[in-house]
C-alpha cells in the first residue's frame, strides 16, 4: 500500500521544525507503525538525507518509549495501542498520516519525534517508591492483599510512561501519570506507611514541572495505551487532600527540574550531535 | 538523570492553593454552593406560574429577611471570585503548558461539555451580570419601565422582548452545559471516583443539568406564549 507521512522535522532543541511530505509506496499492511518508520529511513539514508528520528526500544508494548500524534491522536486510531503495536493493516491505501511529537513545555523537543521526558522521572524520584527495612526477606503472604486492591494497584501499575496522556490532554496536564504513581503505591498496604507525604511530594513536583492542571474532561484515558482510569487522578486528589491536611511539618521536596541536556547529563556525548 | 533535591518554600506550588489539585478542589466546592443556589432560584422563579401575589411576595420575602440575605449574597460573590480566580489561572497555565499547538487534534473520548468550560463559563458570566443590571437592579429594561418591588411585572415585561428571552434561554442552555460537566466533575476534585458509583453520577448530572434547563427557559417561552402575561 502507498501512504504520504508527513512527519515534523526538527534538527534541534532550539531550531525551527517543520513538516516534510514523504512519500512511501511499498507498505507492508503488516507492518507496525516504527517498521514503517524504518523502511522510510532506509530510504533517506540511501539517499543520503537525514534519518526520521523516534523513540523506541521493546516493540512490544510494554516499555513506553515511543509514541507519537497520528493525525491529531496521541499514538494512532487504535484505542490500547502503541504506536510499535500499532499495524498499517488500519490505514486505508493513499491515507496522509500527520506525524508529530508530544507537544507540552514539559516535554521540551529533543529532534524530530522524541521529546524529553524527564519531567516524569522527576515526579517518580519525589515519591514513586516504598522504603523496606533491609535484612532478611520477609516470609511470603505476611503482608496480606485482597485480590481487588491486588488488580487495582495493578492496573494502576501497568503505566508505561510514554507521556500520551499529556500529548492527548487539552490541558498538557500529567494528573492521569501522577495519579497512576501515585495509586499503584496507595491502595497497597506497603505503600500505606507513607501515602501523605508521596502524595503532597509528587503533586508539588508535578506542579513545578511546566504540566497543566487537570480540568477533568478525559481525553487521557481514551488516548492511554495501558487504559488507566480516571479514577487514578481522583485517588491522587484524594491521597493529596488527606496529605495537605494531615502532614505536620511544612517540608516538601521538588526537584529543580533541569531541561538542558549538558548540565541535566553526566555522561560524556552529545546526544544532539548529528553524524 | 541528575538532579537536585530542593524544598520549595510554602507559598509557592507545594502550597494547596498553589497547587493545581488544590485549585480544583476550591473549584469544586464553590461550585457546589453556586449549584445550589442555582436550585435555589429556580424554585424561587418558578412560582411566577402560581401568579403575581405569590411571586411578589416571595421577593418581599427575601428582602425582608436582611441580615441573612446579605450573608448570601457574600458567600455566592466570595464563590463566584473564587471560581474565577481559580479559572483563570488554571486556563494561563493551560496556554504556557502547550505553546507550540498541534497541526492536527481529534479529541476522542472527551465530553463536548467538558472541553467547552472555559467558553460556557464566562459566557454564563456575562448573562448573570446583565441579568442582575436587568431584575435586581433594574438599570436595563428595554421597552419598558422596570417597577422596583413588582417582581411579575418585571418579568413578564422583560421576557416580552424577544432577543431579552433569546439571550436569557441562550445562556441558559449554557449553564447546563456547564453544569453537565461540573456536577460529576467536582466529585472526581475532591476525590470521588468509583466505577461503579461515577457512571451514575455522570448520569445523573446529565439529567439534573436538562431538568435546570427546561425549569428555567419554561419562564420566557411562557412569557413569549403569552401563557403567563
Amino acid at each position: 500500500m502507498k501512504l504520504t507521512l508527513k512527519i515534523w522535522r526538527q534538527k534541534g532543541p532550539k531550531d525551527k521544525g517543520q513538516f516534510v511530505d514523504y512519500p512511501v509506496n511499498d507498505v507492508n499492511p503488516e507492518m507496525s507503525m516504527l517498521e514503517c518508520l524504518d523502511v522510510l529511513n532506509e530510504t533517506l539514508i540511501e539517499r543520503g538525507e537525514e534519518p526520521v528520528a523516534f523513540e523506541h526500544d521493546c516493540r512490544e508494548g510494554i516499555c513506553g518509549s515511543c509514541g507519537f500524534m497520528i493525525n491529531g491522536v496521541a499514538h494512532g486510531p487504535m484505542p490500547a495501542t502503541t504506536v510499535c503495536q500499532l499495524t498499517m493493516r488500519h490505514f486505508k491505501d493513499g491515507q496522509e498520516l500527520v506525524i508529530e511529537p508530544w507537544r507540552a513545555s514539559a516535554f521540551p523537543e529533543i529532534k524530530d519525534l522524541i521529546v524529553d521526558r524527564r519531567s516524569f522521572d522527576r515526579i517518580i524520584a519525589s515519591g514513586g517508591y516504598v522504603s523496606v527495612s533491609t535484612g532478611n526477606a520477609p516470609d511470603g503472604n505476611t503482608i496480606l492483599v485482597g485480590k481487588e486492591i491486588a488488580d487495582r494497584a495493578m492496573d494502576a501499575a501497568a503505566c508505561i510512561g510514554c507521556g500520551a496522556c499529556v500529548a492527548a490532554c487539552p490541558n498538557a496536564s500529567a494528573a492521569l501519570f501522577t495519579g497512576a504513581k501515585i495509586a499503584h503505591l496507595s491502595v497497597l498496604p506497603q505503600g500505606e506507611v507513607e501515602r501523605d507525604h508521596r502524595a503532597i511530594n509528587m503533586v508539588a513536583q508535578m506542579n513545578t514541572e511546566s504540566f497543566g492542571g487537570c480540568t477533568n474532561i478525559g481525553e487521557c484515558t481514551g488516548a492511554c495505551p495501558k487504559e488507566i482510569p480516571l479514577e487514578v487522578i481522583a485517588t491522587m486528589n484524594r491521597d493529596f487532600i488527606r496529605g495537605s491536611w494531615k502532614h505536620r511539618d511544612n517540608e516538601v521536596k521538588t526537584i529543580t527540574p533541569m531541561t538542558e541536556w549538558s548540565t541535566g547529563s553526566k555522561l560524556k556525548i552529545d546526544p544532539h550531535a548529528t553524524s | 538523570m541528575s538532579t537536585t533535591a530542593v524544598n520549595l518554600p510554602k507559598s509557592g506550588k507545594a502550597s494547596f492553593w498553589g497547587s493545581t489539585n488544590g485549585k480544583k478542589v476550591v473549584m469544586a466546592v464553590t461550585g457546589s454552593i453556586l449549584f445550589l443556589f442555582v436550585i435555589g432560584h429556580l424554585a424561587g422563579n418558578l412560582q411566577i406560574f402560581e401568579g403575581p401575589a405569590k411571586l411578589n411576595a416571595y421577593g418581599h420575602f427575601l428582602h425582608s429577611i436582611g441580615e441573612l440575605l446579605w450573608p448570601v449574597r457574600i458567600v455566592l460573590i466570595i464563590s463566584v471570585l473564587l471560581h474565577i480566580t481559580a479559572t483563570v489561572q488554571l486556563a494561563l497555565l493551560k496556554k504556557k503548558a502547550r505553546p507550540v499547538r498541534y497541526s492536527r487534534k481529534e479529541a476522542i473520548k472527551s465530553s463536548y461539555a467538558s472541553r467547552t468550560m472555559y467558553w460556557s463559563g464566562p459566557i454564563v458570566l456575562a448573562f448573570v451580570i446583565f441579568h442582575l443590571l436587568q431584575f435586581t437592579a433594574g438599570y436595563i429594561h428595554p421597552e419598558s419601565q422596570f417597577i422596583e418591588g413588582d417582581v411579575y411585572h418585571n418579568v413578564v415585561a422583560g421576557f416580552s422582548v424577544w432577543w431579552v428571552s433569546v439571550w436569557y434561554i441562550f445562556s441558559i442552555c449554557l449553564l447546563g452545559l456547564h453544569l453537565r460537566h461540573g456536577l460529576w466533575s467536582m466529585f472526581q476534585s475532591v476525590g470521588f471516583n468509583h466505577p461503579r458509583h461515577t457512571p451514575i453520577l455522570k448520569g445523573a448530572a446529565a439529567i439534573i443539568a436538562v431538568l435546570i434547563v427546561l425549569g428555567y427557559i419554561s419562564i420566557p417561552i411562557s412569557v413569549l406564549l403569552g401563557i403567563v402575561k
